[in-house]
């Protein structure tokens, strides 16, 4: 493996956050949660369809019944391997399953099931590639498998809480990162690309607004060059956004305190999204003794590697592998080529457009016209109004010169709206582009007849040919081909 | 005609089949007899006199249509730690405060699907802690055996007294039982009735109460070899729903119990031969070596070096997966809530009420045992000597077939004799828990009374899912032992 002690992790100069008494770095880890994609609950045949009504989806299992035992969920052990080889991890083929004991109402067994020191999942890595053009590689220690809790609802009665047991049960993954993170752009950045490569293999669905995707993050500061400070824990950090707002908040409260000569204490603390602030939850020798031991009730997980491979085999493209693909054959940019793949539907839209056509023209329009639309009315590439064929259509009129780029994104706002064939569009409405030369000439003669001040303005003045061309398109109603008015216009002015 | 609740399960079959008697005639006799006698021995905490008489009718109509199964109208007794759909299950104890389930647990939908008849819940050792029934909720049961010309009032041995209790009484024919440390085999010894506790993973433990997950298991106590080998026959069972029950079919026990032992090797080992050990168990055990070399079986000597360490390992493990497996205990969804002015506080509340001293005791070790910076010295150092006990069975099992030892250190102690202190009780178990550490089946067979009268047994050990060789070599001491005297009835007279 190749995942990057801390010591020996590239820091950027721009990436160090200057105080009082210079320069610091800070240094991130992260532990996400994910939710399984699948059908039942880790250990029992309850459903884990989310918005369910109260303890509708709880089993005797999930609601720790006397003499209730669990059942492994096979699906689940083929996600977390799933995801594994999506992280370029070592699948380990013998892991085993232990009990964290704790109290809370929401944890009936009294203790969560999760895997502690033979995890499913052991080192692997994720390419994180930044808009700057940064690459960053975070190491991963290691990916487990644990139940999800309950629910505690305390604001359902004046004095007592309500325990809902939907989520109690259902697989989490945790996925833990080496402290390689060196910015807060930097962590975002790798949990947008986690949750990609996640939704690219269909384990989880990163909705973090459901709490399918949650993350602890570890914080500390240190001078660039020396030993790993303290860290602090901020727990459940809800959305990409506020896990940035976190770690920088964080360390200014750390680098503060140590500036004013104060010493850092290593605490689990708790992000508040209304202030922006992170506060103390509880210190290292409040922490709970979670007396971890090999659950009896489960024998250890063993799996073979003909069954890994199987799995392996069937592996969607990731979308690293995309990326390049897309940079190297269809030539698109970096920054196009990661605009694209960050939705595997996307990807997947981009390449029905782009089949047999211009890849760079396809992917301006999916990016720019599409995406753009999508954007403002809030809809995702699922649910875009004008399909992949229809989009091509459009490229395709361009292409054989029927429409000019500008009556394109006309056609594209009808179709979107109304929906349609673009070439019935174009031709039922009478937007195909003007080809006649004698036509254009007409319009061109009239539109230098009418502007002789203009005339003499643009033979010292080159650049000003785009207004005569505007004027034309003016006149023409946008239908002449911008080609022929241009060629036209240069001979006509006699302009190089 | 004999009593019907004198006779064995196997006789009982055939009467039935005869149509000597019907189920329900039969259920009756021992509802009636629970009648008189449980208030004095208390074995059952919840006789189900409806529920038996349905089950029992149910039972005439399938032995009427010929449709009857290999237990057909067979009552039985059933631990309290067995959950029983629509039934009171406590474990006794008091923090599952009338919990009713709604789920059956498998060994006992198993003997039902059989066609048995369920006369109601045994007592026993709350949450099965105990080697003498006396940590129950619902008080101690008392042993129906009686010292020679005394009325102490002895135990009936534990968890499993109520069982052994009822099944040497005659108010059952046979009983489920559940075995961490010695459970099913102790009280099985000091009752004068037969017990097995079956190769870890044989039954499901899917819906009996846990105590400690890894040594945890199902087994029957019944008055013979016959009836208790009928008994596991029907219980056992590959259950997915408990992914340590093993998948592989259940051989036909009752066809092995007449096999006989010749050409069996029957170890001896060494390390049982404790310090201190009673005469009267020593002569016991050298009577039982002679039964069987009389019987054609080789003797040999062997060595479980490791035996020393079984006993406080056992108290390691035991109570530290209890001590987890008791969490569920909290108050908030079933059985018993003290209220509280917060969580914690109804937590404590509820824990305190609901516990009795035994099982706080082993919650507290069990806790300890894994805490942080302990864990190593003790749980992880327990199971490494789990693997080394293991070792020794399987090193000694490619010399002998099966091995022979003292059940327990004596005979039946009166009740609160030995209350006081833990570590005496905890040493009741010293023969029995290496068979649970190593996952064995195990097996205790009356061979004989003590010089006060009260029954003394033998225990068989086997290899992994070789019950068949335990039940035919206990066979032939319980032959040669002969029949044993019926505990006196007492307890009518006392009603």
């Amino acid at each position: 493996m190749t995942a990057a002690l801390p010591m020996d992790a590239k820091t950027e100069k721009t990436n160090l956050i200057e105080g009082e008494t210079g320069p610091w770095e800070v240094v991130i880890g992260m532990e996400a949660h994910a939710q399984i994609t699948s059908k039942s609950k880790l250990f029992s045949g309850a459903s884990t369809a989310f918005g369910g009504e109260p303890n509708s989806h709880v089993s005797l299992v999930d609601a720790a019944m006397p003499g209730m035992l669990p059942v492994i969920n096979a699906e689940c052990i083929a996600q977390a391997i799933r995801t594994g080889l999506g992280l370029k991890a070592k699948i380990n083929l013998r892991s085993v399953f232990d009990r964290k004991n704790y109290f809370y109402p929401d944890l009936p067994q009294g203790y969560q099931i999760s895997q502690y020191k033979s995890p499913i999942v052991g080192e692997g890595e994720v390419i994180v590639d930044l808009l700057s053009g940064e690459r960053v590689t975070v190491g991963i220690e290691r990916l487990h498998l644990e139940q999800d809790a309950g629910k505690s609802l305390h604001d359902q009665h004046p004095k007592y809480s309500f325990v809902d047991l939907n989520r109690s049960g259902v697989a989490l993954m945790e996925i833990v990162s080496r402290p390689d993170l060196r910015s807060a752009e930097q962590a975002r950045a790798y949990l947008t690309k986690l949750r990609i490569i996640m939704r690219y293999l269909g384990t989880c669905d990163g909705n973090m607004d459901e709490g399918s995707l949650r993350a602890d993050v570890n914080v500390s500061v240190r001078k660039p060059g020396t030993a790993l400070g303290t860290r602090c824990e901020i727990k459940n950090v809800n959305s990409i956004r506020f896990i940035g707002h976190a770690i920088e908040h964080e360390a200014r409260r750390q680098i503060e305190i140590l500036e004013e000569g104060g010493v850092i204490h290593q605490e689990t603390r708790l992000f508040d999204a209304r202030t922006g602030e992170t506060r103390a939850m509880r210190s290292k020798e409040e922490a709970h003794d979670y007396r971890y031991f090999p659950d009896p009730d489960l024998l250890p997980l063993e799996i073979s590697q003909d069954y890994v491979d199987a799995l392996a085999k069937d592996l969607p493209e990731l979308p690293d592998a995309k990326r390049a693909r897309f940079i190297k054959d269809h030539g698109l940019s970096a920054y196009d080529a990661d605009v694209l793949v960050a939705e595997r539907e996307a990807a997947d839209y981009f390449e029905a457009v782009a089949r047999g056509r211009d890849a760079k023209q396809a992917a301006n329009w999916v990016i720019n016209e599409l995406f753009g639309r999508l954007n403002k009315e809030a809809k995702s590439i699922a649910e875009s109004p004008v399909s992949a064929d229809q989009l091509g259509g459009i490229v395709d009129l361009i292409k054989g010169g029927t429409i000019s780029g500008k009556i394109a994104k006309d056609v594209f706002d009808i179709v979107f709206v109304e929906g349609g064939d673009p070439r019935a569009i174009v031709q039922a409405r009478g937007l195909t582009q003007v080809t006649d030369l004698g036509a254009i000439e007409q319009a061109v003669d009239a539109v230098i007849a009418a502007n002789p001040d203009k005339v003499e303005q643009v033979k010292v003045k080159p650049s000003m040919l785009g207004w005569f061309v505007g004027q034309v398109m003016k006149t023409t109603g946008g239908k002449a081909s911008p080609q022929a008015v241009n060629e036209l216009l240069k001979a006509k002015l006699g302009i190089e | 005609m004999t009593e019907l609740t004198d006779l064995s399960i196997a006789e009982a079959r055939e009467g039935l089949k005869r149509k000597d008697f019907s189920a329900t005639e039969l259920a009756r006799a021992h509802l009636a007899a629970i009648e008189v006698a449980n208030s004095a021995l208390n074995a059952y905490v919840l006789p189900t006199p409806e529920r038996a008489l349905a089950m029992a009718k149910a039972s005439d109509a399938r032995i009427m249509t010929g449709e009857a199964g290999p237990l057909e109208g067979i009552p039985l007794g059933i631990k309290d730690l067995f959950a029983t759909k629509g039934v009171r299950t406590t474990a006794c104890s008091h923090i599952l405060h009338g919990f009713t389930p709604p789920y059956e647990s498998t060994v006992t939908a198993n003997l039902w699907a059989a066609g048995a008849v369920m006369l109601g819940k045994l007592n026993n050792d709350e949450f099965a802690m105990g080697s003498s029934n006396e940590t129950s909720f619902y008080g101690p049961v008392v042993n129906p055996w009686r010292r020679k010309g005394s009325s102490a009032q002895l135990v009936p041995g534990g968890s499993s007294g109520g069982s052994s209790a009822a099944v040497a009484a005659r108010l059952c024919m046979g009983a489920t039982a559940t075995d961490t440390g010695g459970s099913i085999r102790q009280p099985a010894a000091v009752t004068g009735t037969v017990g097995i506790k079956p190769t870890y993973g044989r039954c499901s433990r899917w819906g009996i109460v846990a105590f400690a997950s890894s040594l945890d298991q199902a087994g029957p106590i019944a008055r013979t070899v016959r009836d208790t080998a009928l008994l596991l026959g029907a219980m056992a069972s590959h259950d997915p729903k408990d992914t340590t029950s093993v998948d592989a079919p259940v051989p036909d026990y009752a066809a092995a119990v007449d096999k006989g032992v010749k050409g069996l090797t029957v170890g001896i080992p060494a390390e049982y031969r404790v310090a201190g050990m009673a005469p009267e168990i020593e002569a016991l055990w050298q009577q039982g070596v002679a039964w069987l070399k009389g019987a054609g079986a080789k003797i040999k000597e062997v060595s479980l070096p490791h035996t020393k360490y079984a006993l406080p390992a056992y108290y390691i493990v035991a109570p530290a997966e209890a001590s987890s497996n008791l969490a569920r205990y909290d108050g908030v969804r079933y059985g018993l809530r003290e209220k509280g002015h917060d969580v914690t506080s109804m937590y404590e509340n509820t824990r305190r009420e609901g516990f009795g001293q035994e099982v706080k005791r082993r919650i507290l070790i069990g806790t300890y045992v894994l805490s942080a910076g302990y864990y190593d010295a003790y749980y992880l150092k327990a199971q490494k000597l789990r693997t080394l006990i293991k070792a020794d069975f399987d090193q000694a099992f490619e010399e002998v077939d099966v091995m022979l030892t003292p059940t327990t250190p004596g005979p039946a102690f009166a009740i609160g004799e030995k209350s006081g202190d833990p570590v005496e009780m905890y040493l009741n178990d010293i023969f029995t828990v290496t068979v649970n550490m190593a996952g064995l089946p195990g097996l205790s067979v009356p061979a004989g009374l003590s010089s006060e009268g009260t029954p003394l047994g033998l225990q068989l050990i086997g290899r992994p899912f070789d019950e068949e060789t335990l039940f035919r070599t206990a066979r032939v001491i319980e032959e040669a032992a002969g029949p044993l005297a019926k505990p006196q009835d007492w307890w009518s007279k006392a009603a």
